[in-house]
Order: C-alpha cells, then structure tokens, then sequence
C-alpha cells in the first residue's frame, strides 16, 4: 500500500478535461446534437455520486450497499423542497446534502460497529429500510415517486435549459474533485488510508478509528445527496427506485470498472457504464447480459478497473 | 379476530419456513466458504422459473416441482465449478460484484427465454381448496408447504449436527487444511454445500411459485429478507437461520396484518393510512437494528 | 516509593473453554524494565493484548497512572500514554519509514486534529522533523526515504519502536523486539532499549534470557496463564518453580 498520489499529467489532463467540458454545450449545438447535453449531464451526476461512493469504498476501505439510500434521499429532499415552494438551488441543495449526510452519519453510527460480511448487508438493509419508507409515504408519492413542477433555480438562474443545468452539474463535480484532491492529501485522507490499510496499527497509534470511517461515510453521503439532488432537477422526478440496493451495486460497478481508490475512478466508471449502457442499447435490449459479464470478467480478471490498466497508481 | 390472528400467524409460520428454506442455503455459503453470495435470490427467481416450466410442461406441479429442483441442482453445480470456486479465496468486494454481475445475467436471461410476462404455476388440484382446522378454514396448499418447511428443518438438523458429512463440513469451514490432510475432500464438500443451497433455493421458489408471481426480479426482494434472517440469526449458524427466519416471517406477516388497524385505532385517521404501510415494512428492518444493538452478532453466533 | 504505573489485578480470560489467564496480578514500577518471560504459549502475548485493550477480559481490571482503563478502548489507552509493538512486524510496508513514523506523530493529541480536509500534509515540516528524530533515536535516520518492506527484519523491528515511542507514551509494552534478529541486531536492541529506558517506563516480553536478564529490574514469569513468580532476575533464576516450568530451557 502506498498513499495515493497522482499521476504527473493527471493535472494537466483534467484542466484539459474540464476546458473540454466548459466548450461542450457550444460544440454540442453546433453540431445539431442538443440531446447529448442532458446526456452529459446525467454522466456528470453519475460521475459525482460514483466518486462519492469512492470516498467511502476506495479510500475509506467501506463495502457500503447503503449508498443509493443517500443518493435518493437527496433527490427527494429536492423534489420536497420544490413542492414545499423553496426553488433557489442554493437553499435546497445544501438542505438536500445535510439530510442525506444526517441519514449516513445515523446508519454509519449503528453499521460502523460491525465488520466485513456483517457491515456488508447492513448497508444493504438500512438502504432497503429507506427505500420502504419513501415508497410507503403517499404525500411522497408513493410507487411513483414525487415529481418536480419545475427545475430550480442557482442564485437566481434558472436551470430549466439543459446547458444551465450541465453547468451546474460541472461546477459541482468540480468543487468535488477538487476537494477530493485536497482531502486525499491531507491529514484526514492520510488517516483515512492508512485505517483502511491497517485498522489495528492505526488504534495502536492512538487514532480514534470509527470516528474517522464514520466521517468519511457521512461526507461520501452528504456528496451523494448532492448528485441526487441534481438528478431530481434534471428529470424532474424523485424516483423510488434510486434508494434501492440494486442503485448502490450500480455505483459499485462504476468504481469498480473506473479503479477503487483512484481519484478520479467514480468519474471514469461512470462514463463508461453510461456510455456503455448508451452503445449497447441500440445493438440489444438485453444488454445487461453484456454487463454482467463484463462485470465478471473486470472482477476476475482486472480487479483493479480501467484505471488501473493506464498504471495511474505510483509509489 | 382470533381467526384472523389465526390466519395470519399461520401465513406468518408459512412465510417463515420458506425464508429459512433460502436463509439456511445462504447462511452456509457465508458461515463455511465465507462467501457473500448476491445472486441467491436470482437462484430462487431460476427455480421457481425452472419449476413453472417443467409443471407446465408435464402438467403437473409435483413432477414440475422435482424436476425444477433437480435443474436447479444441476445449475448451482456448473455455478460452483465454473464461477464461485474462484471467489472462495477473494475479499468481499469482488464477490458482491462478481455476484451482483450474476444478478445482472440472471434477470436478464430469464426475460430473454420466458418472456417479460410472468409464468403461470397452479398448485396441485388435490390441494386447491381450503382445510377445516378447528372453526376456521385455512388454504390445503399453505398447509403442506409448512410441512415441506418442518421436513426440511428436521433434515438439515439431522444433517448437520448429527451426521458425519456435517460434521465434516463444520471441519472444512473452521481448517480447510487439517481436514483435507485428514483425506476429506473439502473442494466436494463446499461443491455439495453450494448445489445443496442452490436445491433449497428451487423447492421454495417452486413452492411458493403458486402464492406469488413467477417473475423477473422476485429474487431481489426476498434476498434482503434472507440477508435480515441470517443478521439476526447468526452467520454459519442453521438454527439462527430457523430462529430468525420464523421471527422475521411471523413478525412481517403479523405487523402488516394488524399495524394499520393498531394504528388507527390511536391515531387520526389520515396519519394511521400513512404510517401504518411504512411501518409494517420497516418493522423487521427495526427489529434487526434493535437485536444488533444487543448481540452485535446475532442471536447464535458461530464466527469467532 | 513510586505509585506502580501499570497494575493488574486479577485478571482472568476463557477462549473456547481453555483459561489462557489466570488470576494474573502484576505490577510494573515507573521507570523500571519489567521482564515477562515464560514458555511458548503461557499467555504473554495475550496478556500485552489485555493491557493494550486489543482484548477485553472475562475478570479483573487494569489500572494505568492511577487510572481504571479496563473499558477503554485500544486509542484511548494510547492516549493515556501507553504504546505497544508487535511480535510479528507490524508496520505499514509499502509507505517509506519516515511516513511511518509520521503518521504516529500526527496520531498524537498533542500534534492538533486529524481532521483537517485541505491543507497537505507535506508541508508539516515540524511533524515530518519530529519524525525524523525518532528514527535518529532508533539508529534509522538514514533510511527515512526506504519503503519500510525493503527494510532488514532487524531495521523493521526498530521501526515499530521509532513508532511506538513517537507516540511519547509513558508506558512501552515491548513484545518480542528481538523475534527473528540476528546476534548483531540483537545486540544493537539490546543497546537501544537500554537507553529508552532512561526515559520511559518498559514491560518487556522476550524469549532471549541474556537480554532479559541483562535489561530488566524485575522479571515475572507466566506459565499456562498463571504468574508463577516475580522478583529480581537472581531471585527468579534460582526459584524451583520457575526451573520446573522451563524444564530444560537455559536460564
């Protein structure tokens, strides 16, 4: 095990990454191809929810099921406060990210207790417990999911056009990778990977173990709220089926598939899943047999994803 | 009211002993090769499928029912050899994923050979109708699966505590390397703990094919029950699987049955409508959070 | 007289139907070197578990600078000031040995949270100083930038010490520093245990009796979970007890 610690040209590349996202909408309407842009857009959200779930998998060392509870929790925490009549961004997304990171800090409290196999499956349980619970609430809109009237707004801007709320969705997987990047650093990062590492030796160094796991499960929740949040504005539904068990494996696939504990391992997997999914779906409707065995090969094969392949891991 | 608490606590009983039917495979899998297994619900949704078909083929549901489970059998064998072995020795993560990849094909081949619509699988003629038990009148067919339930908790006792494959088995899982130096084949062993699962996996989802639809994606809901019956139970333990699989099952049953009409009876009515279904699906989700609290590792812990 | 740093009373544990302790009362005076030696398997191990908190006992309790620490936790007794290395090597191999040992800086209550999201940690120059001072202690300050897996057993062992200390704990429970080295790098810890213990308190747990005997101010000895006898290292090479359990062993 080494610290993580980027590539030379990782910086280079993601400034021409991020260049290459800011001139995407204008190139995208030049082209006649305005549809891509939601499309881009959905790859941002997954990118960022994946990456949260890479704060917790990939350097916190948790197997969490758990995390599409927080990322649907974020999603209806939106579509409640467009209802409620709250439709500045800037208020209910940071009440959307406080809600699902409050859930994460009360599920990690109680599943961070438990190890391995048993940690495992509570996740799975707690993210099935918040599903029934939604699904249940008909204020909520039960089976359907509560629906948005409308798209909100960020300080004042309007996100009902699909380029405003691309924008969005970069800024705020920007913010995210950024401080990713800083965090992975840090002391916290450090502590972080040195626990998932060596439990043991890290208690023997006076470090108050679970305190820190239970911190990054809450913040990789807190994130995931965010990407929820997003994705209610963006097809304007708060759907049940975004708390289920199957969502986190989703997430699970694309860092899996992007590289676990590769800083940017969620935003590659999840543009390849998406793009994947895109390709496959026009050669067959049953694509997910594609999927699972891709997935089979990757786990058997090249556990360690396509980061892994392009040797982004030094030290 | 005593009928329906009756009716109910029998449905709950049935419910519970096709539970442990999957949480007593599953268990095993994790508590000897120490292996989490996603797809074993998918392994209920392909049996119930293989048990629907034969039934409809030799139009008959015991026939359908024997020979669904023998399939099954066959393809938790070809599972085992080809893809499970290898994951025996790997962390947990690749096993969630390598099996969560199985979910995925499952579900998928199913809909591609029978269809997106579900399979139709009548229970026997003989056992359609209702049974006169005291003064109240309870389903033939519900009757016998709590038999089939009881039989297979009296085999798998017998089995495991009291025979010498179990004893063998128990061995494989604490020292695979004694025991194989001791000239048991502990690579057969898990093999036939894994296809024995996968047995168990078809004849509940055959059986309980006539109560609920056979269809895509029926694993996945169920494999969250079984996952919640072997927290509480214990992992590797057969008797926590039956002790929590018959609290689990009474307990959802019951809660269902009766929360909504508890509630109403103390709150106002339009909080009763909404609290009542969120609570009863919650409740054993409650229920497991509340036991963890006590005994981190379930009620019969059998990991150190 | 000093208070005993360490005291423990009566301490008692089951595995599985075998009592790995027994009834053990042990105390170890502040400032001294406290030998624990017995045959293989007498519970040594497990006993430096119990005191560290790695292991909770069935009964009896443990007292640290006047302290009840029997409930808390493995990190809060570090806090408190007590620090442990392994028998078997037990330091973070694919990190260089400076970070090793930096680590265990930045895990101290005296160097600030650890919960800091965005300033990098290379810019502590005086935590990264002070690890640098730990392992000029320990003889390692050349080899601050070697991968702690590319270390010799001996260097490795010497680590987890560097470790330890850097945890300025006044308790260092030692277990087996000397597993697995050769004479030279026996002796060098021999060396440096010596001069630790001009500054720290040290309960020792070695198979190697010349280094014991030469180390320690007192030695207890564990047999199957029981302390057959403690005393000054005369009193317990002539005890007949002692001679009995080790039944051919040198001494």
């Amino acid at each position: 095990m080494a610290f993580y610690r980027p590539a030379a040209w990782q910086k280079p590349l993601s400034l021409a990454l991020l260049c290459a996202l800011l001139a995407l909408p204008t190139g995208l309407e030049a082209l006649g191809q305005e549809f891509y842009i939601g499309f881009a857009t959905r790859v941002l959200i997954f990118a960022l929810a994946a990456t949260s779930l890479n704060l917790v998998l990939g350097f916190g060392g948790m197997v969490s099921l758990g995390h599409a509870a927080f990322f649907g929790t974020g999603a209806y925490v939106a579509a409640i406060c467009e209802q409620a009549g709250i439709a500045e961004a800037l208020l209910a997304f940071p009440l959307a990210m406080a809600a699902a990171g409050l859930l994460a800090l009360a599920v990690g409290a109680i599943s961070l207790r438990t190890r391995g196999v048993y940690f495992i499956m509570i996740t799975l349980a707690f993210a099935q417990m918040a599903y029934y619970l939604f699904v249940s609430a008909r204020a909520w809109g039960g089976d359907d999911g509560l629906s948005l009237s409308r798209r909100m707004t960020l300080a004042g801007f309007s996100l009902a056009s699909d380029t405003a709320l691309f924008f969005a969705a970069l800024a705020a997987l920007t913010a995210t990778m950024l401080l990713f990047g800083r965090l992975a650093d840090a002391r916290f990062g450090r502590a972080l990977q040195a626990i998932r590492e060596n439990e043991t030796r890290m208690e023997a160094l006076g470090y108050p173990v679970f305190r820190y796991r239970l911190v990054a499960f809450a913040l990789g929740g807190a994130l995931a709220g965010l990407a929820g949040a997003l994705l209610a504005n963006q097809t304007g539904l708060a759907s049940p089926g975004l708390l289920q068990w199957t969502q986190s494996g989703t997430l699970l696939v694309m860092v899996i598939i992007g590289g676990v504990g590769y800083l940017y391992g969620g935003v590659v997997g999840a543009v390849v899943l998406l793009m994947l999914e895109e390709t496959l779906v026009g050669f067959t409707e049953h694509w997910h047999i594609v999927l699972g065995l891709l997935l089979l090969g990757v786990v058997l094969f090249a556990p360690r994803g396509v980061a892994a392949l392009f040797g982004k891991r030094h030290g | 009211m005593t009928q329906l608490l009756l009716e109910q606590a029998l449905n709950g009983l049935q419910f519970g002993l096709m539970l442990f039917l999957l949480a007593a495979g599953l268990t095993l899998v994790f508590g000897i090769m120490d292996c989490i297994n996603l797809a074993h619900g998918s392994l209920y949704m392909v049996g119930a499928y293989f048990v629907a078909a034969a039934a409809q083929a030799a139009d008959s549901f015991w026939i359908g029912l024997g020979a669904g489970v023998a399939a099954a059998a066959v393809l938790g064998l070809l599972l085992e050899v080809a893809l499970f072995r290898r994951l025996y020795q790997r962390d947990h993560l690749s096993q969630v994923l390598a099996t969560f990849a199985l979910i995925l094909i499952a579900n998928e081949a199913v809909r591609l050979i029978w269809g997106p619509a579900p399979l139709m699988l009548n229970p026997p003629e003989s056992l359609a109708g209702p049974v006169e038990i005291g003064n109240f009148f309870y389903p033939a067919y519900r009757l016998v699966i709590i038999a089939f339930g009881v039989a297979v908790a009296a085999l798998l006792y017998l089995l495991v505590a009291k025979s010498r494959v179990g004893m063998w088995v128990r061995a494989g899982a604490a020292n695979r390397e004694m025991t194989e130096a001791l000239g048991i084949n502990v690579r057969a062993l898990f093999t036939a703990v894994f296809v024995f699962g996968a047995a168990l996996c078809a004849l509940a989802g055959g059986l309980l094919g006539p109560l609920l639809a056979v269809q895509v994606g029926m694993g996945e809901s169920v494999l969250i029950l079984a996952f919640v019956v072997i927290i509480i139970g214990g992992i590797g333990s057969i008797r926590g699987a039956l002790v929590g699989s018959l609290i689990v099952g009474t307990v959802d049953t019951l809660g269902r049955a009766l929360l909504p009409t508890l509630l109403r009876a103390i709150l106002p009515a339009d909080a009763a409508s909404t609290l009542g279904p969120a609570l009863a699906s919650i409740l054993i989700y409650l229920l497991m959070a509340g036991i963890l609290f006590f005994k981190p590792q379930g009620l019969f812990p059998s990991r150190a | 007289m000093a208070e005993a740093l360490l005291e423990v009373r009566r301490l008692a544990r089951r595995f599985a139907a075998v009592d790995v302790l027994k009834d053990v009362n042990l105390a170890v005076e502040s400032g001294e070197v406290h030998g624990l030696i017995g045959p293989n398997g007498a519970g040594k191990t497990t006993f430096i578990h119990h005191v560290s908190g790695a292991l909770r006992p069935d009964s009896g309790s443990v007292h640290f600078a006047g302290r009840d620490v029997t409930r808390l936790a493995m990190h809060q007794r570090v806090a408190a000031g007590m620090a442990r290395s392994w028998q078997i090597t037990n330091v973070f191999r694919g990190l260089s040995a400076l970070d090793n040992v930096a680590l265990a800086v930045q895990g101290r209550a005296d160097s600030g949270s650890s919960f800091r999201f965005w300033r990098p940690v290379k810019g502590e120059a005086a935590m990264f100083d002070a690890a640098q001072g730990y392992l000029e202690q320990v003889g390692l300050q050349g080899k601050a930038d070697a991968v702690a897996g590319n270390l010799s057993h001996g260097e490795q062992r010497a680590l987890e010490l560097a470790m330890a200390l850097a945890t300025k704990p006044q308790l260092l429970l030692l277990d087996e520093p000397m597993a697995g080295t050769g004479p030279e790098e026996s002796a060098r810890m021999v060396e440096l245990i010596e001069h630790l213990a001009r500054h720290v308190t040290i309960l020792l747990v070695e198979h190697d009796m010349d280094a014991v005997f030469r180390l320690a101010d007192r030695i207890s000895v564990l047999v199957n979970g029981e302390l057959v006898c403690t005393g000054t290292p005369e009193e317990v090479m002539n005890d007949a007890g002692v001679r009995r359990a080790y039944l051919g062993d040198h001494l």
